[in-house]
């Protein structure tokens, strides 16, 4: 059957399956809609953390990204994989003990004053927002492709059907169409790295085909690293990112942040009970690591194909006129762009700028365009278009629900108007939902970044506010209201300027006031990596501020206590 | 809170933070050393055709965070119930 149709086909049958599931669970009351009644079994918890964490940024961007940095690009393996245990041991029981409804009304609980909760609203939606971006830029290319439109067009398309599927079922049905995108998205995923690895080095574990041989006896790493050096890029396997502290603190942040996005935790509210909350947080890494051990595979086998499509021997360039059909696809996207410099029809790809003449390969289109590019069949590459849609729908659709309710919950009936009816204030939450939309999707239309980039900073934005508040919050009696607020300020300001500096601000191209220029980086540090030094200024200023201002109260201290075991349900402190 | 139960309390808590540390130092060593600060020499050993170091970075250090958390909550549910704590 045609590509096309048969892209139709498979992307329209799970986005039936999806709204078919939203209806079905659609949430009634407020405790449905923000943690689907507190009633979700602890593995299928997992899954639906799963699909809500791994983002277009982990389903289109990271590939890719692993691609074109090789080694480098394991900050972020490593840092969206061990943010994960922080949070199943720092985090995660101790907040289900607690037992509301959001991240904003623990930090306002613990550091008893409405301003904290009033400055964690801020934090969490700086961090949501700037995470729903790269999610567009995710969707627009995703949509771009699927329905061969240009990248603004795409997004336009996308915007409208997240909004549409988020503001429906509210957690309830979130979470159950969650676990349909888990399964759409790993098989997605896996299949064809399942066939590459296979065609590539004969065996069908993308994870042992990586460290496998290819068809010559040549180790397929050796052989990337080869073909990489011949023709001017670094080598595959030890090109770094940056310097050696850049990348520590880059990992440090990702991990952080993950700890602290406030979509993911909020996950760990709708378990049952405290020994609900650690096993769905390791269930969860499981099934996240299904697709973050496959993905080494994805970006180096994706970059080996590539290579050799367009220079199949060495010297002996690719012809443009005969280029293959995905080419033509992906060049309608105006993501990827040949300009032959020196007019001979063919297509010399270098390191060098001055020469090189596939003067656009975004790092997005690596996922989507593999398959393709390894000529496996169409179905299969119908799967991936319907894979990273669910990936981008997932995690777009939580972010908006933890924005959502942050206004609706913590900044209306918490502070601004506490009469308010369940039913206003569902309806709130809505409109909060339509506003995060039409704002993510403008910023998408000039993303700061690629997907995974865009959405490295929203993990620092958490990290350097959200995930010290909490940490303290559980872990020091001795952290006090002034402490807490003056931390997440200073912290989130120090990595909002560093990024804003180099980025612009809000990310409007040319409102940076000292230019992306890395000899500005602070110690080699990029803005994208900043978050962990700002968590590190909250946590100095915190601890300084609380001891020159007064005690916790006995009642809050008494608050800590009750959260740190697991026996006695409810909560014990009132405000 | 009675005296006995808030020693309890605090027994419990000194043990949950040791089982962290604990795990917290495997955490790093796997990812922070061997993938980030000691990679070139432990690219220097390979295994199949992965440098050691460049496995540990992609591969290694994200298996051992699987077994970590695992372990962790089959610990903490342990420590649970030995201090009696549990859930009812």
């Amino acid at each position: 059957m045609e590509l096309q149709t048969l892209t139709y086909i498979v992307v329209g049958l799970t986005f039936a399956l999806y709204l078919g599931i939203a209806v079905w669970a659609r949430a009634a009351s407020t405790g449905e809609f923000y943690v689907a009644g507190k009633g979700i079994h602890p593995i299928l918890n997992g899954m639906a953390t799963a699909a809500d964490w791994m983002s277009a940024a982990s389903f289109i961007g990271m590939a890719g990204l692993i691609a074109f940095n090789g080694y480098g690009a394991s900050v972020f393996l490593m840092g969206w994989t061990g943010g994960y245990v922080l949070l199943a041991m720092l985090l995660a029981p101790y907040l289900r003990k607690y037992g509301k409804f959001t991240v904003p009304e623990f930090i306002g609980d613990r550091f008893y004053s409405r301003t904290a909760r009033l400055v964690a609203i801020i934090c969490l939606i700086l961090a949501s927002v700037t995470y729903v971006i790269g999610q567009m830029k995710g969707i627009g290319v995703a949509f771009s492709r699927f329905l061969e439109l240009d990248y603004d067009t795409g997004l336009y398309v996308g915007m409208a059907i997240v909004f549409f599927y988020a503001t429906l079922g509210g957690m309830k049905g979130i979470t159950y169409t969650q676990i349909a995108q888990y399964v759409v998205l790993i098989f997605a995923y896996t299949v064809p790295a399942v066939f590459i690895s296979m065609q590539l080095t004969g065996n069908p574990l993308p994870q042992l085909g990586l460290g496998g041989t290819m068809a010559d006896g040549t180790y397929l790493l050796d052989k990337l690293d080869m073909v990489l050096t011949e023709i001017g890029f670094k080598e595959y396997t030890t090109a770094g990112m940056d310097n050696r502290l850049n990348m520590f603190v880059y990992t440090l942040t990702l991990m952080f942040g993950t700890a602290g996005l406030p979509h993911v935790i909020t996950r760990f509210f709708t378990v049952p009970n405290v020994a609900g909350a650690r096993r769905s947080a390791a269930w969860a890494l499981v099934f996240i690591s299904l697709l973050y051990t496959v993905a080494p595979a994805v970006g180096a086998m994706a970059r080996l194909n590539l290579m050799q499509t367009i220079e199949p021997t060495k010297g002996d360039y690719l012809v443009y006129a005969e280029r293959p059909q995905w080419f033509k696809n992906w060049e309608k996207t105006g993501l990827l762009a040949f300009e032959d410099k020196n007019g001979d029809g063919k297509i010399q790809y270098t390191a060098d700028k001055a020469t090189n003449e596939m003067v656009k390969v975004d790092r997005d289109i690596m996922v989507l365009a593999n398959p393709e590019i390894a000529k496996l069949p169409n179905w299969v590459i119908a799967l991936v278009a319907a894979g990273g849609l669910a990936a981008a729908l997932s995690t777009a659709a939580g972010l908006l629900l933890a924005i959502a309710s942050s206004i609706s919950h913590d900044l209306l009936k918490g502070i601004l108007t506490p009469n308010i009816s369940e039913k206003s204030e569902l309806l709130a939450s809505r409109i909060a939902m339509a506003f995060a939309v039409l704002g993510a999707g403008y910023l998408g239309l000039h993303p700061p970044d690629f997907a995974a980039g865009t959405v490295a900073i929203a993990f620092g934005l958490a990290a350097a506010s959200l995930f010290p508040a909490l940490m303290m919050g559980i872990f020091s009696k001795r952290v006090n209201r002034t402490g807490a607020i003056l931390g997440m300020l200073s912290g989130i300001t120090v990595t909002m300027l560093y990024v804003f500096q180099h980025k612009g601000v809000m990310f409007i191209p040319g409102t940076s006031f000292m230019g992306g220029m890395s000899q500005n980086w602070f110690l080699g540090i990029s803005p994208n990596a900043f978050g962990a030094v700002g968590a590190l200024v909250n946590f100095a200023v915190a601890h300084v501020v609380s001891r020159m201002t007064g005690e916790v109260p006995k009642d809050v201290q008494d608050l800590i206590e009750h959260i740190r075991v697991p026996a006695g349900a409810g909560a014990a402190h009132d405000d | 809170m009675s005296q006995e139960s808030e020693n309890n309390a605090k027994a419990y808590w000194k043990a949950n933070l040791r089982l962290v540390m604990i795990c917290l130092v495997i955490w790093f060593v796997v990812s922070y050393l061997f993938g980030i600060m000691l990679v070139e020499p432990l690219n220097e050993i390979r295994v199949g055709g992965y440098k050691l170091g460049f496995w540990f970075a992609q591969q290694g250090s994200i298996y051992t965070f699987v077994a970590l958390v695992f372990f962790y909550a089959w610990r903490m549910n342990a420590l649970d119930r030995k201090f009696g704590v549990e859930e009812d």
